[in-house]
C-alpha cells in the first residue's frame, strides 16, 4: 500500500440529452459528479452507496467503459481519459472488469474456453497452442474442473458463472480489477465462496480491486478502505473499520443504522436509538443545490446552530476531516 | 403462542415438467400466532414463494398438485371452491409481493387500486370507499394523501409503490399479511421504513405477518419465530433468539456463519457452505443437505423426519446432539 496505481480526480460523468426543437430545454443528469480518490496497490477499496448513486457509473469511467465528461484517470502514471483506440486497447488487458450479472454477461453461444481464452487471444499473451492449457490453469485458479473448459455457460449455476467470470477478468493478467456487485446476484450461501475465491486470488496474485457493492457488511469484511457515495458524490473515504466505528458524514451514519445486523439481542438495543431517515433520494436530474444530503440529512439545523452554514445552499467541501479520514460536511470544517 | 390463527399440515407442492417431477415444497408444516410475525427464510430455489402462493392458491390448479392442509378458520384453503376461495384472498389474508415495479396496474390511479379489494368485498359506497382509501395512504406514511390519492404508479418511487402495494393489501384489515420479499427490490434506508412500518402495523391494528426473505439481518430485528427452509423443506423452526444463538442444523448454522458482519470485522475467510443445493427434479432419497453437509453418516441415508429439542424448537437433522 505505497503508491496509488490509480489516480482519480475531478472525475465527472453527465449524461444529457441534446436540446432539439422539441425536447426543451437540455436536462443533464450528474450521474459522478467532480469524484476524486485514489487507489493504492494490493488494496481493496469498496465503493458502498445506494442504487443510483453512481457507483457503477464511476467504475465503468475509471475503465473508459464510458468517457466521463471531465477530469482524469490516471493508472500508473498515464492519464487515461487521453488515450484512444489502439493506444488505449492496448492498455485495457492491465484493468478488467467483473461484471454484476452472471447470466448476462457471458456469450450463451461460446463456450467456456473461448470465453476465458478470447482476452488472451486478442492481447497476444500466449502463444495460440498453450492458450488451452493456460485456460485450464485459469479455470484450477477459479475452483473449477478441466473439463468444464467445453462446456456452455447454461450448463452452470450461479456462483459457477461468476467464477467464469472471473477467470475471464484473470486470463487478461490485469492488476487492477474493478468488481461491479460481483455477488449480489447470488445466493448467500454461494456468496462466502465467491469472497473468499476473490480474497485468495488478490493474495496470490497481488491484484487491486476497486469493489462496488450495496452491501456494507460484505464490503467491510473484503476492504481496506471504504468510499461511501450519495447522488454522484463521495461523501466520506477512510479505511473499513474506521467507518463502521466513527463514521462522520451524517448519511454514512444513517446508512449503518439502516441496515439489519443478524443478531436479535443486537437488532433490540439498536431499534431504540435508531434515527431512520425520511423522504428518499432526490433525481439525478434535479440534486439540490446544496449539499446533495440536505434534503434527509437529520443534522441539517445542527450545522446551521453551530457554523451558521445553509447545507441547502452552500455545498460542502470534500476535505480531511481527520488523518487519512475524508468527508464532505460542513459539520467538520 | 396462544390459538395458532394459520395451521399448514404437510403441504406438498409439486410441478409436472416434461423433464420430471419438480418436488418444490415437500411437507412442510407449520402454525401462526394472532399477531405474530413469522419469517421464513431460504435461498432461492428453496421453496418458499411457492409455498405461501399456494396457501392462496395463486398458482393455476392445472400447473402443480398440491396436497396437505391449510386450516384456517375452521376451513381447509386447499378445499374451497373458487368463489369461496375469492372471497377470502386480499379480504382475510393479503398479499405484497417482492417487485413494486411491476405489482401495480401503471394504467389504473393507484387510489382505485387501493379502493378496489374493499368495495369488492365490503360492498361500500365508492365515496366511503374513497376516504378509507386515503386513510389508508396516511397509515403508510404517503405524504398528501389526499392528492397523490389520484396519481398513477409511475408518479411513485419504488418504496413508496412498495407502500402504497401495503395499503392495498391493508384496505379490508385482513388477519394475516403475507409479504413475499417486499423490501428485496428497494435501498436500505427505504427496507428500514418498510420494515418501521410493518412493526408498527402490526402493533397497532393486531394482524399477523408472514415474511418472507433471504436476509437474516431483516430476520433477526423483525421476527418473532424463524423457519429456515432448505430444497423444499423446513428444516429448522424455532424462536428468533434461539435461531440466532443456537442454531441447531447445520444448514442454518452454515448460512449464519457464512455471512460477513457489519459489525465485527474478521480476518479470518467466511466459513462458505461448499457445494450447491441438490436439484428439485432429482431428488434425493436421503437428506437434502447431505452432501453439503461435515457431520454426514451413514444413518444420513435415510431422510430425518422434524422433531422437537424443545417445547418451540424443531430440528430436521439426525445428528442435533452432536451440533
Amino acid at each position: 500500500m505505497t503508491e496509488p496505481i490509480v489516480k482519480v480526480k475531478n472525475l465527472s460523468m453527465h449524461f444529457g440529452q441534446a436540446s432539439g426543437f422539441f425536447s426543451g430545454p437540455q436536462r443533464l443528469v450528474k450521474a459522478v459528479d467532480n469524484v476524486n480518490l485514489e487507489v493504492f496497490e494490493g488494496e481493496t477499496l469498496g465503493l458502498v452507496g445506494e442504487s443510483g448513486c453512481g457507483k457503477s457509473t464511476l467504475g465503468r469511467s475509471i475503465l473508459q467503459l464510458c468517457k466521463p465528461t471531465t477530469g482524469t484517470v490516471q493508472y500508473r502514471g498515464t492519464d487515461l481519459v487521453k488515450l484512444e483506440g489502439k493506444a488505449l486497447r492496448k492498455m485495457r488487458n492491465r484493468f478488467q472488469m467483473i461484471y454484476q450479472d452472471p447470466y448476462a454477461s457471458l456469450n450463451p453461444r461460446m463456450k467456456i474456453a473461448d470465453i476465458i481464452g478470447e482476452p488472451m487471444y486478442i492481447h497476444q499473451l500466449h502463444p495460440r497452442s498453450e492458450i488451452r492449457s493456460e485456460v485450464e490453469k485459469i479455470l484450477k485458479m477459479v475452483g473449477l474442473a478441466r473439463d468444464f473448459a467445453d462446456r456452455y455457460p447454461h450448463e452452470f449455476s450461479g456462483g459457477q458463472r461468476q467464477r467464469i467470470g472471473i477467470a475471464r477478468a484473470l486470463a487478461a493478467q490485469p492488476d487492477f480489477i474493478v468488481a461491479d456487485e460481483p455477488i449480489s446476484a447470488l445466493d448467500v450461501s454461494i456468496q462466502a465462496q465467491i469472497i473468499n475465491l476473490m480474497r485468495n486470488l488478490q493474495q496470490q496474485l497481488k491484484l487491486t480491486y476497486l469493489f462496488i457493492a450495496h452491501d456494507l457488511a460484505v464490503v467491510r469484511h473484503i476492504s481496506d478502505r471504504m468510499a461511501v457515495m450519495y447522488l454522484g458524490k463521495v461523501m466520506e473515504l477512510t479505511d473499513s473499520n474506521t467507518i463502521y466505528e466513527d463514521p462522520l458524514h451524517p448519511y454514512t451514519q444513517s446508512l449503518l443504522a439502516a441496515i439489519p445486523i443478524p443478531d436479535p439481542e443486537k437488532e433490540r438495543e439498536r431499534e431504540a436509538n435508531r434515527v431512520l431517515l425520511d423522504g428518499e433520494v432526490p433525481s439525478p436530474e434535479n440534486p439540490p443545490e446544496g449539499c446533495a444530503f440536505c434534503t434527509r440529512c437529520p443534522r441539517k439545523r445542527e450545522v446551521f446552530e453551530t457554523k451558521k452554514i445553509d447545507c441547502s445552499t452552500k455545498a460542502p467541501t470534500f476535505a480531511e476531516a481527520k488523518p487519512g479520514h475524508w468527508t464532505a460536511c460542513h459539520l467538520y470544517t | 403462542m396462544g390459538e395458532a390463527l394459520l395451521e399448514v399440515e404437510n403441504l406438498h407442492v409439486h410441478f409436472p415438467t416434461p423433464d420430471g417431477v419438480v418436488q418444490a415444497v415437500n411437507g412442510i408444516s407449520y402454525s401462526l400466532g394472532k399477531k405474530e410475525i413469522l419469517a421464513i427464510v431460504g435461498e432461492s430455489g428453496s421453496g418458499k414463494s411457492v409455498g405461501v402462493l399456494s396457501l392462496l392458491r395463486l398458482i393455476p390448479a392445472r400447473d402443480c398438485k398440491v396436497q396437505g392442509s391449510v386450516n384456517f378458520e375452521g376451513q381447509n384453503l386447499l378445499k374451497l371452491s373458487d368463489p369461496e376461495m375469492r372471497e377470502l384472498r386480499g379480504n382475510r389474508i393479503a398479499m405484497v409481493f417482492q417487485d413494486p415495479m411491476t405489482s401495480l396496474n401503471p394504467v389504473l390511479r393507484i387510489g382505485d387500486q387501493i379502493q378496489e379489494s374493499v368495495i369488492e368485498h365490503q360492498g361500500i359506497s365508492e365515496k366511503i370507499a374513497k376516504s378509507r382509501a386515503i386513510e389508508l395512504l396516511e397509515l403508510v406514511g404517503i405524504p398528501e394523501a389526499g392528492k397523490r390519492y389520484r396519481h398513477y404508479p409511475h408518479q411513485f418511487s419504488g418504496g413508496m409503490r412498495q407502500r402504497i402495494m401495503i395499503a392495498a393489501g391493508l384496505a379490508c384489515e385482513p388477519s394475516i399479511l403475507i409479504a413475499d420479499e417486499p423490501t428485496t427490490a428497494l435501498d436500505v434506508t427505504i427496507q428500514a421504513q418498510i420494515i418501521d412500518l410493518v412493526k408498527k402495523l402490526r402493533r397497532e391494528i393486531g394482524m399477523s405477518v408472514i415474511w418472507i426473505t433471504h436476509d437474516l439481518g431483516i430476520v433477526a430485528g423483525l421476527a418473532d419465530r424463524v423457519a429456515v427452509m432448505y430444497a423444499g423443506k423446513i428444516v429448522e423452526f424455532a424462536p428468533v433468539d434461539q435461531l440466532f444463538k443456537t442454531p441447531q442444523h447445520p444448514y442454518s448454522r452454515g448460512l449464519l456463519n457464512s455471512l460477513p458482519r457489519l459489525d465485527a470485522r474478521s480476518e479470518k475467510p467466511l466459513e462458505a457452505i461448499e457445494g450447491l443445493p441438490p436439484n428439485l427434479i432429482n431428488y434425493p432419497a436421503s437428506c437434502p443437505f447431505l452432501e453439503r453437509c461435515s457431520y454426514q453418516t451413514e444413518q444420513c441415508q435415510i431422510p430425518p423426519e422434524m422433531r422437537s429439542i424443545t417445547t418451540t424448537h424443531e430440528v430436521c437433522c439426525h445428528h442435533t446432539e452432536k451440533l
